[in-house]
């Protein structure tokens, strides 16, 4: 039991990297997109392929896999800049499905359906982090992630390019007007955000040591924005939050032992009833916003 | 002096010819007028100067450094970085942002100049100090928000503003990026009369900053008091252009536009 909550803190660990990759995209730059499972696995299998192939060691694959998944967030980035919301949605589900069909078929190098396997483990200073029997090292592992890139979205969130950012999602005709180049700005968030989704993608690859292709699914990219819409666009605190509780539900049904009564889909009744109701009594997300007048207001009376 | 002209601008909307050959000249320090019937194609002779639009045939000329740059069909934000703002005819703040905020990205490109390094310490220096922003962009910002008597609404969301306050706000965010040329698209509407003069003081201190401004108003008083220069347009043609005196007695004015309002 306990080593179950602690694998649930894991993958919310996993998940609020996604998460955080997605609120810079649609909380920030107002972009909806769908494709965060598409730079997840991308992440997962640059890690796979590079660690059993070429025997590379995982602080080798790190730097590959964030700036491959960040290089196809500008391949995405380009060529999706015109077109706006239900488009753009479109466009990105289109990569998403594009990026795993990918995986599924190229045979000689992602050995398909089956996946990659037998992925050393991750080595700090010669000593190996087991996932399974002392996954705790795993979770501090994760969560030393999860706050670094807290810490520097935050950072972002308050700075000029964060600013701009907002400026963008909040009208674009007017940020151009004001001298800002949105262009640039569009591009960069998708290439942040595919860049922690391609961090989160090796966290994964390492804590199931295997990948396949049948992870990366379009429900995990809704599941992702799920996330975010549940805890507050535009907060980063509220997209961990928000991981944290689709991650609960998720293994609800396993937590309470009741995986025999209750059928597969419960889940996916579950979400869909939280998000109704969320949508009628709080279309904020549970922590809403992040309220920069009240934080202003405070940073000025000190 | 010229600071902006432009030649022969057209802007054709499929079959429609929304500006139709329209020579337009902006003097240095001067307020210029656009006026026209609704519909004459003022505010698509903006948008084709500010970047929002590309004219389909002509030139828009503005001065750099003494010299015609042809600034035809440039990206927005390259335009406001060459010093020419605007507002809209419907406000558009950044509802969600403070007063404060929507100030402060008005001076966005003012205040990203420094080199890599430098921007990569003040990061994190800043960083460290958890301190958001330069005190060079908070100065600015205060001095607009004073210029613009904003100051008491600095922590408030731009949506909650009074509509006069948005107005001012707007103005306020585009005159953050130091323009030389301050574009105003219909900033009276809406206000009622007490609120227009305060405006028109507002204008005014504007260009005594040295700012060039160009308004777009269908207030005939304010127009009238303030421009220096009117320029005239209808169905995308330019009719007139001349002193307020010359314009209230242009025959082919009070045609189009005017009516028998002629007394004023």
């Amino acid at each position: 039991m306990f080593n179950f909550i602690i694998l649930i803190f894991i993958y919310t660990a996993i998940y609020s990297l996604l998460a955080m990759g997605q609120n810079v995209i649609t909380g920030y730059t107002g972009m909806l997109s769908l494709c965060q499972a598409g730079f997840f696995a991308i992440g997962s299998y640059a890690t796979a392929l590079l660690s059993v192939k070429c025997g590379w060691n995982f602080w080798a694959t790190l730097p590959v896999s964030i700036g491959l998944s960040a290089l196809f967030g500008l391949i995405i980035g380009l060529p999706t800049l015109r077109l706006k919301g239900d488009y753009l949605c479109i466009a990105t589900l289109g990569f998403g499905e594009i990026v795993r069909n990918i995986l599924i078929n190229w045979m000689s190098l992602t050995n398909g359906p089956n996946g990659v396997q037998r992925i050393p483990m991750v080595k700090i200073f010669g000593f190996a982090i087991n996932p399974r029997s002392r996954n705790w090292q795993y979770l501090i592992f994760c969560a030393i992630w999860v706050l670094v890139c807290y810490l520097l979205f935050e950072r972002l969130a308050r700075s000029r390019m964060g600013r701009a950012m907002e400026a963008i999602r909040e009208d674009e005709i007017a940020a151009a007007s004001n001298g800002i180049n949105v262009t640039k700005y569009k591009v960069a968030a998708f290439m942040l955000g595919a860049g922690v989704a391609g961090l989160a993608g090796s966290l994964q690859a390492e804590l199931i040591l295997s990948v396949m292709p049948s992870t990366y699914t379009f429900m995990l990219s809704v599941m992702v924005l799920c996330m975010v819409v549940l805890g507050g666009m535009g907060n980063f605190k509220a997209a961990i939050f928000g991981a944290f509780i689709i991650e609960v539900i998720d293994y609800l049904p396993k937590m309470l032992g009741l995986t025999s009564v209750l059928p597969p889909q419960f889940k996916q009744i579950l979400f869909g009833l939280i998000l109704v109701v969320m949508m009628i009594c709080r279309p904020q997300g549970i922590l809403g916003r992040q309220n920069n007048a009240l934080r202003r207001s405070r940073e000025a009376a000190k | 002096m010229n600071l902006l002209h432009t030649e022969g601008l057209t802007r054709e909307f499929g079959g429609i010819i929304a500006v139709s050959n329209v020579d337009f000249e902006v003097e240095e320090g001067l307020i210029t007028g656009l006026i026209g019937p609704n519909g004459a194609g003022k505010t698509t002779c903006f948008n084709n100067m500010t970047g929002l639009d590309t004219p389909t045939k002509g030139k828009v000329f503005f001065k750099v450094n003494g010299e015609d740059k042809d600034i035809t069909g440039w990206p927005a934000y390259k335009i406001c970085r060459l010093g020419i703002a605007r507002t809209f005819q419907n406000i558009r703040l950044f509802k969600e942002l403070t007063v404060g905020e929507n100030i402060m990205v008005g001076c966005h490109f003012k205040t990203g100049k420094s080199p890599f390094s430098g921007r990569f310490a003040n990061a994190v220096r800043s960083y460290v100090r958890m301190k958001d922003e330069t005190e060079e962009l908070y100065e600015r910002t205060r001095k607009w928000m004073e210029f613009f008597n904003l100051a008491p609404f600095e922590y408030e969301a731009a949506k909650n503003l009074p509509y006069g306050q948005q107005r001012e706000l707007e103005i306020a965010r585009a005159m953050a990026s130091d323009p030389k040329l301050l574009f105003l698209d219909e900033p009276a509407a809406g206000m009622n009369p007490n609120e227009t003069e305060d405006l028109m003081k507002t204008i005014l201190r504007i260009r005594n900053l040295g700012v060039t401004v160009v308004l777009i108003e269908h207030d005939m008083r304010l127009v009238m008091q303030i421009c220096d220069n009117i320029t005239v347009l209808n169905y995308g043609q330019k009719i007139a252009c001349g002193t307020p005196n010359d314009i209230k007695h242009d025959p082919q004015v009070i045609e189009a536009y005017l009516g028998k309002e002629d007394e004023e």
